[in-house]
Parts: structure tokens; C-alpha cells; sequence
């Protein structure tokens, strides 16, 4: 297993690593399949047997960002010479834009959702990791009655499940008027990620040494001082991975997004699945608006791949 | 609250004490959540032992105990209860196999390995209500991929009664394997190299090292992955929700959806939820114990 040095184990060893890439593969395809389908003609993302040779376009995208109707008659020459590049996709697919009065082309809802999403989620995460990082400071450096019991409180709201806390919340918010708002949203998102982000900064800020800001103490430095110009330039690298981890985990969030908001406030998780069954359902349109969904967080994997461990974990296995 | 004075506590008399700055850092947060998560369930606590309908402007109407009763009484609820048990059973050992498995195969000198594991991580980062849908178009029985790729003719998936658990359950296996490898990976990589090369020493077989040496010092770091996604497939909404609407598949947490936000029958629904609410404390309670343990050692 560890060490390998016969030739058994060496061909054992080429096996494994065999499987490990076939298996990565198995797991990646879905992935590749919404990927391609996202650059599909409409009749290829349906086809049987399924295309997987085809020539990428990006229609699926304009039409994700525009609103459409079917063509009644064929379009005039002059009119399809005139129109820009993109419009030109969509008439080839026989639809026509949706304009306004005054000739501008209609947006969908979906750049609004997106939008929507990326307020939520950057505003809650700023919430939740300037929350989380003062009191894992406090439960860190300072001795807390009944600590234990404080952090169990503080885990267990993470862990309630949604649709519980989405009853009484709906009807809170209803008699309030935050139900379909941003910043009602925010709220939630921000309680649901302050207690992963304090278990997981007090993970972080554990790991700097006191002597730190006691050496600063003693140069007569102030206790707020030596936190703002010490510990938090020390804990950087553990505030940015909490703060991924919480944007991420708000950009996902389904559950309450579904239930507290409608239009103005709605985000893009129960958007995207609503757009089937409304009328012609465009498979290369749906999984347009998923890619670009989910390349954000594709990206911040990457980024966060040393700290996966440690966020999936609450903080709690270091490696 | 009782504070012990730090040996610095003669510098930090300069401007705020110390006790000052610990109750400003810690008291905010907590009333916060106490505020949007305590006081939210108590209110509907209140709500469970009433025939309230957020939908109608009727007034509440105390009927004691007659909702937890109606409930456990409601053969509907408990196929939800029973179909999420094996729901549970079926995701979480599925996701155990694969993890756990891969994490073994993982666990040599692999070139690129660092890429090979972050991608293998993909799923579990990703939406899971995105997740489900994308797995809707691969399970369409028609011209979905899997179909075709395998061989299986229209098996509709996830509108047959039989397969539609398996389905999902699938969909989640292949979303969260990738939570029990990485945390099987950190455990594997911690069992101390001398164990195994006093094994090889001892002429000991590769199945007995495995599982006397590998599977005791792994097991802790195990226990923890399959209790938190014994919890997390328990509270399965999305994915779910948004897959299948298949009866025979419901889970428990559609079932609340559809009572609370379909049919508005808040007070039973209040009454569902918090029975639904102490299950997953007590999981939770199992979880932490077995966190701060990892964490000691």
C-alpha cells in the first residue's frame, strides 16, 4: 500500500492509476455532457442517438439572454442583412427577438436572477465572514462560560434543515414585508453561514500564535489594535477560504430562495429549473444558463483546493 | 460572565478591556442567531398545536396535541419516513463505497494527482438543484445519454415508481463520493508509514495490514463523513424536489414543502417539522461529539 517495490506492486500501482483516471472520467462526463449541450444546436441536443460530434455555437446563449418569439413568415432579406451577428443566430433559428417600443431588444429574466444571485451571495458572505471572524477571535483568545455549549448552539443552526426554519421564516417575513426581498435574503443567508464561518475561523485564528499580539501588547499596543494590524493580516489566507465557502455555499442555496422569493428578489437556483414547462422547453438554453452558473463556482474549487478538507469539515481535520 | 485575565491584561487596560472586546466579538453573533433561528421555532412551535392556515386570514384555533397525532397516524408521512430511511441507507452506502474506494486508489504516488483529486471534487461544490436538473436531461428516457451509453432502451428513470429513489440516490452518490474520498484521503495519509513497513517486516498479508492497521486508524475520520451524510441525505431537498415528483420517491422534506407551501396546512406542517427537527439535533449531537474527538487528537 505505501511502500512499493516488487514488481507485483508495481503493476498493481499502474492498475490503480488506470482505474483513477477511468473513474475520473465517469465522473467528470456529466459535466462535459451539460457543458456541450450549452454549445448545441437544438435539434443535436435532443437527437438519437446523441450527437457528440458538432459544430459549437453560442446561440444557446443569446437566447438565454433574450426573450423570443416564433417566425410567422419568413424574415426579408433587408431586415436579415441589417441585424447584428447574434440577432442573425436566433433568426436562422427560426425566432425573431422580442423588442420594446422603442426597438430595443428585450432581456430575459435571467441576467436580473444572475444578478440577483451575486448581490445575495457577495453581501451575506462580507456579513457572515466579518461575524464569524470577530467571535472565533473572541472564543479563541478568550474564555467563554459554557464555550462547548455555545459552539454546539452555533453548529446546530447550520445543520437545521431548511424547509424547517422556512415555515416560521416565511410567515415572519411575510408580517414584516421582507418576503421577495434582497435584503430578506441576505438576512437568512447570512445566519445560515455566520456559524460554519466562526467554526471555521476559530480553526484558523487557534493556529496563530499568541505571542503575536502579546509581543504587540507589550509595545503598547491596544488589544482592538494588535486584533486589526496582527491577527487578521495573519489570518488572511483563512478569511478568504472561509469567504469562498460561504459565497459558494449562498450562490447554491435553493431551499429558502425558493420559498421567501418570486421575481424581484429570486436568485438563479429556482429560476433556472422554472424555465421547464413554461411553454417550449430549449434543453441548449436551460444548460446555457447552468454553465454560466456553475463556472463561478468551478473556478473558486480550484482556488479553494487546499482548503477543502478543512471547510467540508467545519474546520475540524487540518491534515 | 467570568473572564480569567490574560498575562497581557495590565496592556489591554489601554483602551477596551478585554472583557469588553470578548462580549462585543461574541454576543452580537449569538443574539443573531438567536434572533433568526431560535426565536423563528418557537414561534412555530406555537404554530404546531393549532389548525393555522397561512393562507387564509381564519384565526388560529388551539387544538393541542391533535396535529402530532394526525401525523403519526398519517400512512402517507410514514411511507415519506420509510422511503427517506432507505434513501439514506442506499446514498450514504453508496457514497461510502465509491469514496472510500477511490480514496484507496488514490492513496500512491500518482503523477498529477493534485488535479486528478480537485477534479474528482467538482460535484460536491456544485448546486445540487443545478445538479438535479442537469441529471434530468441525462436521464430522459427518450434521448437521455445514460439510456443510450448503456444500452437500456426508454427505462424512464425518474418516473417509474421503482427506479425513481434509485435515481436520485445515484445523482447524490456521484455528487458527494467525492466528500468521503477527500475525507478518507486526509485519514489514509495520517496513518504513520512505520506501521505499514513493521507489517511487511512481519510478513503480514495485504488484507490482514488492511484491516489492522488501515481500517482501525481510518475508522474515526470515516465515522465522521457517514454521520454527516447520514444528516445531510436525511434533510435531501433539492435534488429531489427537482428531479422527480414521483410519489414512491418522496422524501421526507418534499413532503413538508407540500404541506406547509402547497396545501398551506401550517399548523400540521409546524407540528411535522419539529418532529423532523429533533431527529436531525440528535444526528447533529452524534456529529459534533465525533468532531471535537478529531479534533483533540
Amino acid at each position: 500500500m505505501a511502500v512499493v517495490s516488487t514488481r507485483s506492486g508495481r503493476l498493481g500501482n499502474r492498475i490503480a492509476i488506470a482505474v483513477v483516471i477511468v473513474v475520473t472520467l465517469i465522473f467528470l462526463s456529466p459535466i462535459y455532457w451539460i457543458t456541450t449541450t450549452a454549445f448545441k444546436p437544438l435539434v443535436q441536443a435532443t437527437s438519437v442517438p446523441p450527437s457528440v460530434l458538432f459544430e459549437p455555437q453560442i446561440t444557446p446563449f443569446v437566447k438565454l439572454f433574450t426573450k423570443r418569439a416564433q417566425l410567422t413568415a419568413p424574415v426579408a432579406p433587408e431586415v436579415y442583412e441589417a441585424a447584428p451577428w447574434w440577432e442573425r443566430l436566433v433568426l436562422d433559428g427560426g425566432e425573431r427577438l422580442a423588442r420594446d417600443g422603442k426597438g430595443d431588444v428585450v432581456f430575459s429574466a435571467y441576467p436580473d436572477r444572475f444578478i440577483n444571485s451575486l448581490i445575495i451571495a457577495i453581501t451575506s458572505t462580507i456579513l457572515a465572514v466579518s461575524m464569524g471572524t470577530i467571535t472565533a477571535y473572541g472564543f479563541s483568545r478568550f474564555r467563554v462560560k459554557g464555550e462547548a455549549d455555545l459552539l454546539f448552539f452555533i453548529l446546530s443552526t447550520r445543520m437545521l434543515p431548511p424547509i424547517v426554519v422556512a415555515i416560521p421564516m416565511f410567515l415572519m417575513y411575510r408580517a414584516v414585508g421582507l418576503n421577495d426581498t434582497h435584503v430578506g435574503l441576505i438576512i437568512l443567508y447570512t445566519a445560515f453561514n455566520v456559524s460554519f464561518a466562526v467554526w471555521l475561523m476559530k480553526g484558523f485564528m487557534d493556529e496563530i500564535p499568541k505571542e503575536y499580539e502579546e509581543a504587540a501588547l507589550v509595545d503598547g499596543y491596544t488589544r482592538m489594535q494588535a486584533f486589526f494590524k496582527i491577527v487578521l493580516p495573519e489570518a488572511a489566507t483563512g478569511i478568504a477560504a472561509t469567504a469562498v465557502f460561504c459565497f459558494i455555499t449562498a450562490w447554491n442555496e435553493y431551499a429558502f430562495a425558493l420559498i421567501l422569493t418570486n421575481r424581484r428578489a429570486q436568485t438563479a437556483p429556482p429560476f433556472i429549473p422554472s424555465q421547464i414547462g413554461t411553454g417550449l422547453q430549449d434543453w441548449t438554453v436551460i444548460a446555457a444558463g447552468t454553465v454560466l452558473f456553475l463556472i463561478p463556482v468551478a473556478i473558486f474549487t480550484f482556488l479553494l483546493r487546499n482548503h477543502l478538507l478543512r471547510g467540508m469539515s467545519f474546520g475540524a481535520i487540518r491534515k | 460572565m467570568m473572564t480569567t485575565l490574560s498575562p497581557t491584561s495590565r496592556a489591554a487596560t489601554r483602551g477596551w478591556s478585554d472583557i469588553t472586546i470578548r462580549n462585543l466579538f461574541v454576543i452580537p453573533t449569538v443574539a443573531f442567531l438567536i434572533i433568526f433561528n431560535v426565536f423563528p421555532l418557537l414561534y412555530s412551535l406555537g404554530f404546531s398545536f393549532t389548525d393555522f392556515r397561512a393562507s387564509s386570514k381564519d384565526a388560529a384555533n388551539f387544538v393541542g396535541l391533535q396535529n402530532y397525532a394526525d401525523i403519526l397516524a398519517d400512512p402517507v408521512i410514514w411511507r415519506s419516513f420509510a422511503t427517506t430511511l432507505w434513501y439514506v441507507i442506499v446514498s450514504v452506502s453508496g457514497q461510502f463505497v465509491v469514496g472510500f474506494g477511490l480514496a484507496l486508489l488514490l492513496n500512491r504516488p500518482i503523477p498529477g494527482k493534485g488535479l486528478l483529486t480537485t477534479l474528482l471534487l467538482l460535484p460536491m461544490m456544485l448546486s445540487p438543484v443545478v445538479v438535479g436538473l442537469f441529471w434530468k436531461l441525462i436521464y430522459d428516457p427518450s434521448w437521455g445519454i445514460l439510456n443510450y451509453a448503456l444500452g437500456l432502451g426508454k427505462t424512464a428513470w425518474l418516473t417509474d415508481a421503482n427506479l425513481a429513489l434509485y435515481a436520485v440516490a445515484i445523482t447524490d452518490i456521484w455528487m458527494w463520493s467525492p466528500f468521503v474520498m477527500l475525507l478518507s484521503l486526509a485519514g489514509l495519509s495520517a496513518v504513520p508509514k512505520h506501521l505499514y513497513e513493521a507489517a511487511s517486516i512481519d510478513r503480514a498479508s495485504k488484507l490482514y495490514t488492511f484491516f489492522r492497521v488501515t481500517l482501525p486508524l481510518v475508522a474515526p475520520i470515516l465515522l465522521i463523513a457517514v454521520i454527516f451524510r447520514t444528516m445531510e441525505a436525511f434533510k435531501t431537498f433539492d435534488i429531489a424536489f427537482v428531479m422527480t415528483g414521483q410519489p414512491q420517491a418522496e422524501l421526507i422534506s418534499s413532503r413538508l414543502y407540500k404541506m406547509a407551501f402547497a396545501q398551506w396546512q401550517t399548523g400540521p406542517a409546524s407540528a411535522l417539522a419539529y418532529i423532523v427537527l429533533i431527529m436531525v439535533l440528535c444526528i447533529t449531537n452524534i456529529y459534533v461529539k465525533y468532531l471535537n474527538k478529531a479534533k483533540e487528537r
